[in-house]
């Protein structure tokens, strides 16, 4: 078998969490595991990659991988492919990785697995369907390497304590012609904790009827601390938060202490997002909702005098 | 200009899904319709060409059930249909269905291509991308707005932490996330012009691809072990133990 490769997310302010977690499993597989890492950060990010098991790091800080998302990146990628012939890439199921995977399948020719849960060895993927009800393993065949996606916070990261080589990698970047060029960024994220690191979450749905009631939720979250609100994608569709507080398929994968949602229904593509929270409490009017049947606690109310009087306990209860 | 858009034909999608014997996904189990989550990508095509003339052409591989949501997309204002239609295509991965998707395309001159960013059944989320290299052309994935610029396209890209614009050249790949804009409805007049709209329909052979084995099985389907219901509280005592447990999670 050849090797392992965990495709590492970076920034300058470090590894993304995920290459950690993907490392953790490659190295739980066995064989010899590499993390190819491109973009700034990259090369500062080899201690920490080769610390949770990454022997060899091939890495590359050029801008060229965050002005041009997806096509240098793959083309680089599939150059070191050739060169290496890894068995098994990971990929973290980000919209970044999966257009780097899916150009490079193109390169490749080989199976492509998205929505891992796990993988439990190098020619066999687990996947959950219809929201989680269903557990499918799936057999990956074909030429390597064979790339798979997986699900952020599948896995929790360990150090393993090892240290790693770098090998400098030069871009392949192609021409003007097949390239989008990011001209601006924006940031939208709330102050205070992150919602992926925060240890409450409290998630706002279509129930809320507006962008204001989120106010609301924002008190009670001032009030608890550690806490970060989030949305339903019915709440970001219609415009009420932004994108980035999106939990779900298409979102966000949170795994707080506590998961509070008010006026979410608890579709399928929510419920894949929150489903790891330690504790899950509910707020809705209708005692039907599906997410009433996973929560830990589920009120049945109506959330609008529900949020205000908890967060009014809160305050009691944290200065008693 | 000329507007590929790709639209799937999913199982319904506000029913259950479910498996047939051989671990698939029944894909021709009645009332399936066209993926809400392409609509969004056809609406902006339908007002791109509508403002500077051109057609939309939409591709569609499924089952011959997936005739009526190419319909429905004429319907909604697309101007000619093309359906990949091939018994051997069923159980199609996502490599097959993007050779497919790339050689449809690729028959006819385009100067933009638009998906979905994630498909409401399959959500690999990968093959606009596939077909993007396979084409040789530039992409931009999870747009939340799309719009001309000069010879090219401005797009605006959710990412985690907010949105980037970026530029692109012409052609150009874009997916499409829902929230982009808001599907007309067909009216009785799209219905009715729907019917003499042109629809193709293609073999995967007719496209050139012989190689359609899959190179996933499923090894295996266990029911995931169900959550024990928890505790249901309502009126007055609700606030009180929501802050109980919040104090035995150590939160508060
Ligand atoms: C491909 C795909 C990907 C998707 N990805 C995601 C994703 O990442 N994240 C996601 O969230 N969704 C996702 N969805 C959408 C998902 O299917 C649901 O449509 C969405 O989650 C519904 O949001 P909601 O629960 O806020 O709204 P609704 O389902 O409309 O629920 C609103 C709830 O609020 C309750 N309510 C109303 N008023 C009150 C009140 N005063 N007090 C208390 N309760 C009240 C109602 O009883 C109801 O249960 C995806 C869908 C598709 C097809
Ligand atoms: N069989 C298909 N026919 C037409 N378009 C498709 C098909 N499969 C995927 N697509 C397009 O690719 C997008 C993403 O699909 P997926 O990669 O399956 O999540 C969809 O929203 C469609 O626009």
């Amino acid at each position: 078998m050849g090797s392992i490769w965990v495709y590492a997310g970076v920034t300058a302010e470090g590894p993304d969490p995920s290459a950690l977690e993907l490392l953790t499993k490659a190295r739980s597989i066995g064989g010899d595991v590499a993390a190819v890492a491109l973009g700034p950060g990259a090369t500062a990010a080899a201690d920490q990659l080769g610390a949770h098991g990454a022997a060899t790091v091939y890495a590359s800080d050029d801008t060229v991988f965050v002005d041009q998302p997806g096509r240098p990146a793959a083309h680089t990628l599939h150059a070191l492919v050739q060169q290496h012939t890894p068995s098994l890439i990971l990929f973290a199921g980000t919209y970044d990785a999966r257009d780097v995977a899916g150009r490079l399948q193109a390169m490749t020719g080989s199976t492509l697995m998205a929505n891992a849960t796990d993988v439990l060895d190098a020619t066999h993927g687990r996947t959950e369907i219809f929201g989680g009800t269903k557990i499918v393993d799936v057999e990956l065949s074909g030429p390597e390497p064979r790339l798979v996606l997986v699900r952020p916070h599948s896995f929790a990261p360990e150090p393993a304590g090892g240290s790693s080589t770098v090998v400098p990698v030069v871009p392949v970047v192609g021409d003007g012609a097949t390239t989008a060029t990011v001209v601006e960024r924006h940031s939208e994220v709330a102050s205070g904790p992150k919602l992926e690191e925060a240890s409450v979450v409290i998630a706002g749905g279509r129930g809320l009827g507006g962008p204001e009631p989120f106010a609301m939720l924002d008190e009670l979250a001032a009030a608890l601390g550690n806490a970060a609100v989030g949305a339903s994608r019915a709440a970001v569709d219609a415009g009420w938060v932004p994108y980035s507080y999106q939990i779900g398929q298409t979102g966000k994968t949170v795994k707080p202490e506590v998961y509070i949602s008010a006026g979410v229904s608890g579709a399928l593509q929510h419920v894949v997002g929150m489903k790891g929270a330690k504790r899950i409490v509910a707020i809705n009017k209708d005692a039907d909702a599906p997410i009433l049947k996973i929560a830990d606690l589920g009120v049945v109310g109506d959330l609008f005098q529900i949020v205000p009087a908890l967060t009014e306990e809160v305050r009691k209860r944290a200065n008693s | 200009m000329n507007i590929t858009v790709l639209a799937k034909f999913v199982p319904n999608p506000t029913g259950t899904p479910q498996l047939g014997a051989d671990n698939l996904l029944m894909r021709d189990a009645g009332d399936g319709a066209l993926d809400p989550g392409d609509e969004y990508g056809l609406e902006l095509a339908l007002q791109l060409v509508e403002s500077q003339g051109g057609e939309v052409t939409v591709v569609t591989m499924g089952p011959d059930a997936a005739l009526a949501g190419v319909r429905r997309a004429l319907a909604m204002g697309a101007h000619k249909g093309v359906l990949i239609t091939d018994p051997s295509l069923r159980g199609a991965d996502a490599l097959v269905t993007a050779r497919v998707l790339a050689a449809a395309i690729a028959r006819h001159p385009y100067d933009l291509v638009i998906a979905g960013a994630e498909s409401t059944d399959g959500y690999t989320g990968t093959v606009p991308v596939t077909i993007a290299e396979l084409l040789d052309i530039a992409s931009v994935t999870a747009a939340r707005k799309l719009e001309l610029d000069g010879d090219g396209y401005r797009v605006e890209r959710q990412t985690a932490s907010g949105y980037d614009v970026l530029r692109s050249p012409s052609p150009t790949l874009v997916t499409v996330t829902a929230g982009a804009t808001e599907p007309r409805y067909p009216s009785l007049k799209g219905i009715m012009a729907a019917k003499a709209k042109p629809v193709e329909s293609l073999s995967a052979a007719d496209l050139g691809v012989v190689d359609l084995t899959s190179m996933q099985s499923v090894a295996s389907v266990l029911d995931a072990p169900a959550k024990a219901g928890g505790e249901i509280v309502t009126g007055d005592e609700a606030v009180g133990r929501i802050a109980d447990l919040l104090q035995e999670a150590k939160v508060i």
